[in-house]
């Protein structure tokens, strides 16, 4: 009995007029926590009851203190009748579990009921005494902290990331038990609320034990997600990223969230001299000082880079339409003077990482999509993998073994994905379903990378330096961007240049991730968000036929998004794309894909070309005009586009660095003017010939369409800028104004006969209409960004579309922006990143659709997975690298190395900018920020002000304290749908009272803030024709406590310093 | 069409039109919800005055917005049915101010919250104009419709300002202590607004007539001085102020009091030595000073009149009519300047302490003080 949870109700307010005659309401309250319930005394006639209750004590296992919420019920007193029931509150005390964490949970918590929402409000005190277990084979893993940020938590350092951990639990739906046709529905929404709260508790729980064992202390990333698979039953299942953390100490470090060690120096010598390890971020002793003497590893000559350990498994076939000329055929011309060191201290650090992780455990992923600088070592580009299955009744629910089966076959598929591009893990990496009735595609996708293995090794850190070996190949700014694949024996045709930053490594022309972009990156001008949309209707069919024709669609889909994507980010004349989340939604009677990422122009890549247009027919005199209309309309967006985003390298680059980039004669007519050159080298007849993704074939309207589609992109009006991953790429001077929203829109199909090109019209004006909506609302923000846009998707019925976003808009300063250009500069460079092409096999394969083993043999998949217990298990998995279907052009360039004093200055610059640049993503003159203190209360009311941010932190501000992870499911019925304002009424009402809920309980643990905000489910179902709606809300993110930053911190004054010093800096290179 | 359906029910959205034009992008539906709650000030203006989301559109388009941002009518529509959900979730928090600031449900920074309180309390002059005076009950609310055809207020606005008034009314009739202090307490309004709604409280429970037409010249601002006046000095506030009602109902015993002044104009000498007091100061100083002479004595009976016959409920709701007909007129009509006014009262008032016989100073002055003060700003066209 190593727990003891003592619960006091001191007051109401607000409460519900229950007793219609008096206009008042005889309330108490029950507090329940597993089998005890403990009742107040009555306080009669009052709407703002007393009821100081004593301390209710519960004597309880950890375990059950982590899996079970306390569960508060507030009743109106009746003599005659039946208690009326007014509300509930469930309180997690999983944040009182860790000594770390809340101490005491206090405050008002908004009265819930699923039918009427929210009736008052409820005074509640919470402690929980813990006493020492020494039991080692406990259940419970108490103390185990859980972040759903996906970076390492400010205020944290990690000791070692121990890697993925995973795990889910089944159960019957209530909704779908027998009894429900029996009960209220109320009864039957708080079944299904507290069954939910319980298996999240446990699986948290259960997370917490495998943690444990790994020796590590924390869970990052934290992604936990319910499949409600309907009659068969309900899943919740958790992935994240096991880590052993240690909590810096404030004294020493003030500002924390800039990952400063705490022996801080004074920011003065931050810059100037690279190896003071003072100076360096929390990981910086894990780091080489990158900026000291070249390291023998990097001059060694290698002219045969032995094939990394995982040379791709699977030949990469490609034989979608465009690409006539095998690329694998790459020319090894740039060798000699390019792939020095690529080789021998590439495939060290793989086989070292690739042992120091799979001696830890199955599969290399990381839930994260930021990383300690230094972490990631290079990038290969997106992997994933899909599969459709059916569902089945889950018999047994202690044994979940079909669910997991699953999974395991998808992550498997992920990790030969990987490996497959020479990588040995997967970062930035997420799992997803989609379910239409017995339907579900199940979807994961991540990143795949090469660590440094540093931090994967136990003990590692304290030896700190004293591994030099290990330093970063190249500077650190550019290294992630070069391939980690072997340029002889690559994965997929693509085309390498040299890098632009270092001028010695390789990096493909574009590069796909799903992470955020690491704060090193070298960027020119902003960046933009980019989305593909796709509507793709089907047949309506039942069981594995149904199966069969959505995993038959699926790689259309996807080749068609991964066409869109490219095409767009030509059109913007960017090469890099963060935070790149596809999504695919299957309903009755057609499939939507949505792609978002956040668009960039990597420094360190080559420039892209041009998006050029032909025809099918080149006699047409009439033809050839109209090509040549939407050639210019497509230029001319590109120059727009360029000067908006503030892209100008062209220009730049042949500056610096003397030797103009040639464009590949076929797709760059219009460009090449300026950039021809003879540099060019024999790698351009290799591109020649290869018309996919930037040369556009009008052959039908359709393909007129879709160019138009592509124009149709509207760009965000003058002062917004948007993306989806944590920040903008190019702006660093956030100001302290924040809006979070959440924002649903649903579409009716009106038309039965709509075509898929008419469909995708609709879909995408959905999406441009609600961005607009966004900037109109928010333009009094302007100067502002959207952040972290995250879009979902789901076809709720037929012919219903419903696009859901949450995303915060963050103001920043517009005239730092004007200084900052030189910082990103600054930045460090260079980016490798890679095209995977393996179109084609999958696809002519999978039309076969059951025919996995088939499929699963192509992709590696062990075909013990396929062989499920019904044969209806599509698999689609094969199709799995969406990255790899990407059909492109690839240019190969090759430039002379010069290292002019510009270039050097600049990496040391990012020396120096990455000590300030985590700083940076939060600074903010205090004279800006409004305190969120001064905020607490106002009119003299105890409400505190919480803000809420789907980001990791808040500019302004510092995280000093992590309360513990949020994670609420509501669950909000109407039967007066029409009384409560209709559909949107109803939404608008139930998303404020969720965001209400959050914010009570957050203030209650003692925090002012919420990070790594996101709603993973929002789901509608609607019956306008009985009066009634039901919907489902899922929420999490941390609590926290921030405090704001004031000027005396270093980061403020280090705008002036981090230029001297970069001059000065420039003498010692 | 279903959209159209489901609009008729929504309660506030006054009608379904509003979702013909979603109808046509067939959305189903469309919300934003801020953290920090988003409103709009025009929008709120707009929804206050009662228009019709459609004609808030319009009344945005022709401000500008659109081009401002490079937004369509889409977007305004969708923006404009946001606010105005918003608007109505949040209305019933509005009717008890105290709760908008402890209130969970939305965050709303507390200079916004005040500007939400301030104008949703705001009322047009126009409007309250008709109703000051008027018994706040359902009789008055259904003739509401009327009100607003005449004042051309929409009549959802003149209804929102009606229950604003009787809203106050409630809650203050019953409490102790100053009116204006407790109004600003209860509502949390400003110091100006207070004041104002004050006046309407009193002007209410006295039932003062102000709609004849010979007061039409007269405007709230008027009565509201007026009635702050009356509340000041004449009410059982101004000289104990711990009871109940005390701001809101006339002293008694000082209207019992107000009997003993007629002696100005009963009896003759008294009358006699006050006018030639008064003349005598008067002369020469201005040019109606012969019209001043001649019309004392029916100028003096008017003013004292009125002082003696407060006692009846009747004559002092016609108190201002009173002070307009019997004072006020004829002085207009001998063409009177503002400052002939002033000194004519200055003088009037303070002969009357000369006058020996004359031993009610005290009342004397408690009444002269607000008839003049009340005149003062009642003599103008």
């Amino acid at each position: 009995m190593p727990g003891k949870l003592k619960a006091k109700i001191v007051a109401g307010r607000h409460l519900p007029v229950m007793d219609r005659a008096s206009d008042l309401t005889d309330a108490f309250v029950e507090v329940k926590f597993g089998n005890t319930t403990f009742k107040t005394d009555v306080c009669p006639k009052s709407l703002n009851p007393q009821w100081n209750s004593e301390w209710f004590k519960f004597e309880v296992d950890d375990e059950d203190l982590q899996d079970e919420p306390l569960q508060i019920t507030v009743l109106d007193h009746d003599t005659y009748s039946a208690n009326d029931a007014i509300g509930k509150v469930y309180i997690d005390i999983d944040p009182l579990l860790c000594n770390e964490a809340a101490s005491v949970i206090s405050g008002w918590f908004p009265i819930y009921d699923t039918i009427h929402g929210i009736r008052g409000e409820i005074n509640v005190l919470v402690k929980v005494e813990l006493f020492n277990d020494l039991n080692r084979f406990r259940q419970s893993s108490c103390g185990v902290k859980f972040f759903c940020t996906t970076a390492i938590p400010r205020c944290y350092r990690v000791a070692m990331v121990h890697g993925f951990v995973e795990e889910l639990v089944v159960n019957e739906d209530p909704e779908y038990q027998w009894i429900d046709r029996i009960r209220t529905p109320r009864a039957s929404n708080e079944a299904r609320q507290r069954l939910i709260s319980l298996m999240s508790g446990e699986l948290q729980r259960k997370i917490g034990l495998k943690v444990l064992e790994m020796g590590g202390n924390a869970v990052v990333g934290y992604l936990q997600c319910f499949d409600l698979e309907g009659e068969s039953g309900l899943v919740v299942r958790a992935i994240g990223t096991g880590c052993t953390l240690d909590k810096v100490s404030f004294g020493s470090a003030p500002n924390t969230n800039t990952h400063v060690h705490p022996s801080t120096a004074p920011a003065s010598n931050a810059c100037n001299s690279p190896s003071k390890d003072g100076k360096e971020p929390v990981f910086a002793e894990d780091l080489p000082s990158f900026s000291g003497p070249p390291t023998p590893f990097r001059v060694l000559p290698t002219s045969s880079s032995s094939p990394p350990p995982f040379s791709p498994s699977k030949p990469c076939s490609r034989q979608s339409s465009s690409s006539d000329t095998d690329l694998s055929l790459t020319p090894k011309t740039g060798m000699g003077s390019a792939g020095k060191e690529a080789g021998p201290l590439k495939t060290l650090l793989r086989q070292q990482t690739q042992t120091a992780l799979e001696q830890r455990q199955e599969f290399p992923f990381f839930t994260l999509t930021s990383f300690p600088p230094g972490f990631l070592v290079h990038v290969g580009g997106v992997v994933s993998a899909r599969s459709v299955k059916l569902l089945d009744r889950i018999h047994n629910p202690d044994e979940p073994e079909t669910r997991d089966a699953w999974w395991e076959e998808i992550r498997q598929e992920i990790k030969s994905h990987a490996k497959a591009l020479g990588c040995h893990a997967v970062v930035g990496y997420s799992e997803r379903t989609s379910i239409c009735e017995e339907v579900c595609i199940l979807s994961a996708s991540g990143t795949a990378a090469i660590l440094n293995p540093r931090y994967m090794r136990e003990g590692c850190l304290d030896t700190g330096n004293t591994e030099p070996r290990f330093d970063e190949p190249s500077p650190p700014s550019c290294g992630f961007c070069h391939i980690p694949y072997d340029e002889l024996n690559m994965p997929f045709p693509a085309q390498l240049t040299y890098c632009y930053g270092c001028r010695r490594q390789k990096v493909p022309d574009v590069l796909f991730t799903t992470i955020d972009m690491p704060s090193e990156a070298a960027v020119t001008g902003k960046g933009c968000l980019i989305q593909a949309r796709l509507c793709r209707l089907k047949k309506k069919a039942q069981g594995e036929v149904n199966a069969t024709a959505i995993s038959n669609l699926l790689p259309f889909m996807e080749y068609e998004l991964h066409t869109q994507l490219m095409n767009k980010l030509k059109l913007r004349s960017m090469n890099a794309l963060f935070g790149l989340h596809i999504q695919i939604s299957v309903g009755e009677n057609m499939l939507l894909g949505l792609a978002s990422a956040t668009g960039v122009y990597l420094t360190a890549l080559p420039a892209p070309g041009g998006v050029q247009i032909a025809g099918k027919t080149p006699g047409d005199m009439s033809n050839e005009h109209h090509i040549l209309t939407i050639q210019k309309r497509i230029n001319d967006t590109i120059a727009k586009n360029k000067e908006l985003y503030q892209i100008n390298p062209p220009e730049l680059t042949e500056e610096v660095v003397g030797s103009p980039i040639p464009e590949p004669r076929q797709r760059s007519r219009l460009f090449r003017s300026h950039s021809e050159s003879s540099d060019e080298l024999s790698e351009l007849d290799l591109s020649h010939g290869k018309k996919d993704a930037f040369v556009l074939e009008i052959d039908d309207t359709d393909a007129v369409e879709d160019i138009h589609s592509l124009l149709t992109d509207a760009s965000p009006p003058s002062g917004f800028y948007s993306c989806n991953t944590e920040i903008m790429p190019g702006i660093f001077n956030w100001t302290s104004g924040v809006q979070m929203f959440t924002s649903v829109r649903v579409f009716r199909l009106s038309n039965a006969n709509l075509t898929n090109q008419g469909l995708n019209k609709i879909f995408t004006d959905l999406c441009e209409n609600l961005l607009k909506s966004f900037y109109f609302k928010l333009r009094s923000m302007i100067p502002c960004c959207l952040c972290h846009l995250n879009f979902t998707v789901a076809v709720p019925e037929e012919e219903l579309i419903q696009v859901a976003v949450t995303a915060v808009a963050m103001t920043f300063d517009k005239e730092q922006i004007l200084e900052k250009p030189g910082d990103k500069i600054i930045t460090k460079g260079c980016i490798e990143g890679e095209e995977q092409l393996q179109f084609s096999m999958e696809l002519c394969a999978d039309s076969s659709g059951i025919s996995t083993q088939q499929l699963s043999k192509i992709s590696g998949v062990p075909e013990s997975t396929n062989v499920s217990p019904r044969a209806a298990s599509v698999d689609y998995g094969s199709f799995a690298d969406r990255c790899s279907t990407w059909l492109e052009l690839i240019r190969l360039k090759a430039h002379t190395i010069r290292r002019g004093s510009i270039k050097t200055s600049r990496r040391t610059q990012s020396l120096a900018h990455s000590v300030s640049s985590l700083e940076r993503s939060s600074p903010l003159p205090e004279g800006r920020s409004r305190s969120l203190r001064s905020n607490r209360s106002f009119g003299g009311s105890s409400v505190t002000v919480v803000k809420m941010t789907p980001l990791s932190f808040l500019p302004g501000t510092r995280i000093i304290k992590y309360l513990g992870i949020i994670n609420m499911f509501f669950i909000r019925e109407t039967t007066s749908l029409r009384e409560e304002g209709g559909v949107s009424g109803f939404l608008h009402t139930f998303i404020a009272e969720v965001f209400a809920m959050v914010r009570a309980h957050v203030a209650a643990l003692g925090g002012n803030a919420v990070v790594s905000y996101s709603m993973k489910e929002c789901m509608l179902m609607e019956n306008p024709n009985k009066n009634q709606a039901q919907c489902l809300i899922n929420v999490s993110g941390d609590a926290v406590i921030c405090v704001i930053e004031t000027d005396q911190e270093p980061i403020h004054t280090a705008v002036g310093p981090r230029q001297t010093c970069s001059s000065g800096a420039d003498g010692t290179t | 069409m279903q959209g159209v359906n489901r609009a008729r029910g929504e309660p506030g959205l006054e009608s379904g039109c509003h979702y013909d034009a979603l109808d046509k992008m067939a959305v189903e539906l469309d919300v934003f919800v801020g953290n920090t709650t988003i409103m709009d000030e025009e929008v709120y203006q707009l929804w206050l005055d009662g228009h019709t989301v459609n004609d808030a559109v319009k009344v945005r388009m022709e401000g500008g917005v659109l081009e401002e941002c490079e937004a369509s009518a889409d977007v305004l529509m969708s923006d404009t049915m946001d606010q105005y959900r918003t608007f109505q979730m949040c209305e019933r928090l509005l009717h008890s101010p105290t709760k908008l600031a402890n209130q969970l449900l939305f965050q709303i920074p507390p200079h916004r919250q005040a500007i939400l309180i301030e104008r949703y309390y705001a009322f047009d002059d126009v409007f309250v104009r008709e109703v000051l005076g008027k018994k706040l009950s359902k009789g008055t609310k259904k003739d509401l419709d009327d009100v607003s055809a005449k004042t051309g207020v929409t009549l959802k606005s003149c209804r929102r300002q009606f229950d604003n008034f009787k809203r106050v009314f409630k809650v203050v009739e019953e409490l102790k202590g100053r009116l204006v202090e407790n109004i600003r307490q209860h509502f949390l309004l400003s110091d100006k607004l207070s004041r104002d709604y004050a006046a309407i409280v009193f002007f209410a429970n006295n039932r003062f007539e102000t709609g004849k037409r010979k007061l039409m010249f007269l405007t709230f601002q008027d009565f509201a001085f007026c009635g702050g006046q009356l509340i000041n000095n004449w009410t059982v506030g101004a000289v104990d102020n711990m009871v109940e009602d005390m701001d809101v109902d006339l002293d008694k015993e000082f209207l019992q009091e107000l009997k003993e002044l007629k002696i100005l104009i009963a009896d003759k000498d008294l009358l006699d030595q006050h006018k030639s007091l008064v003349c005598t100061a008067l002369r020469g100083k201005t040019k109606a000073f012969n019209e001043m002479e001649a019309n004392f004595k029916n100028l003096s009976r008017g003013l004292v009149n009125i002082a003696a016959k407060l006692t009846n409920t009747k004559d002092v709701r016609d108190f201002f009519i009173d002070l307009v007909e019997k004072f006020i007129e004829p002085c207009r009509s001998d063409r009177w300047t503002a400052a002939d006014m002033r000194l004519y009262l200055t003088h009037y008032t303070n002969s009357a302490h000369i006058l020996d016989t004359f031993k009610h100073q005290l009342v004397w002055d408690r009444y002269m003080g607000v008839i003049k003060s009340c005149i003062f700003k009642m003599y103008h066209d």
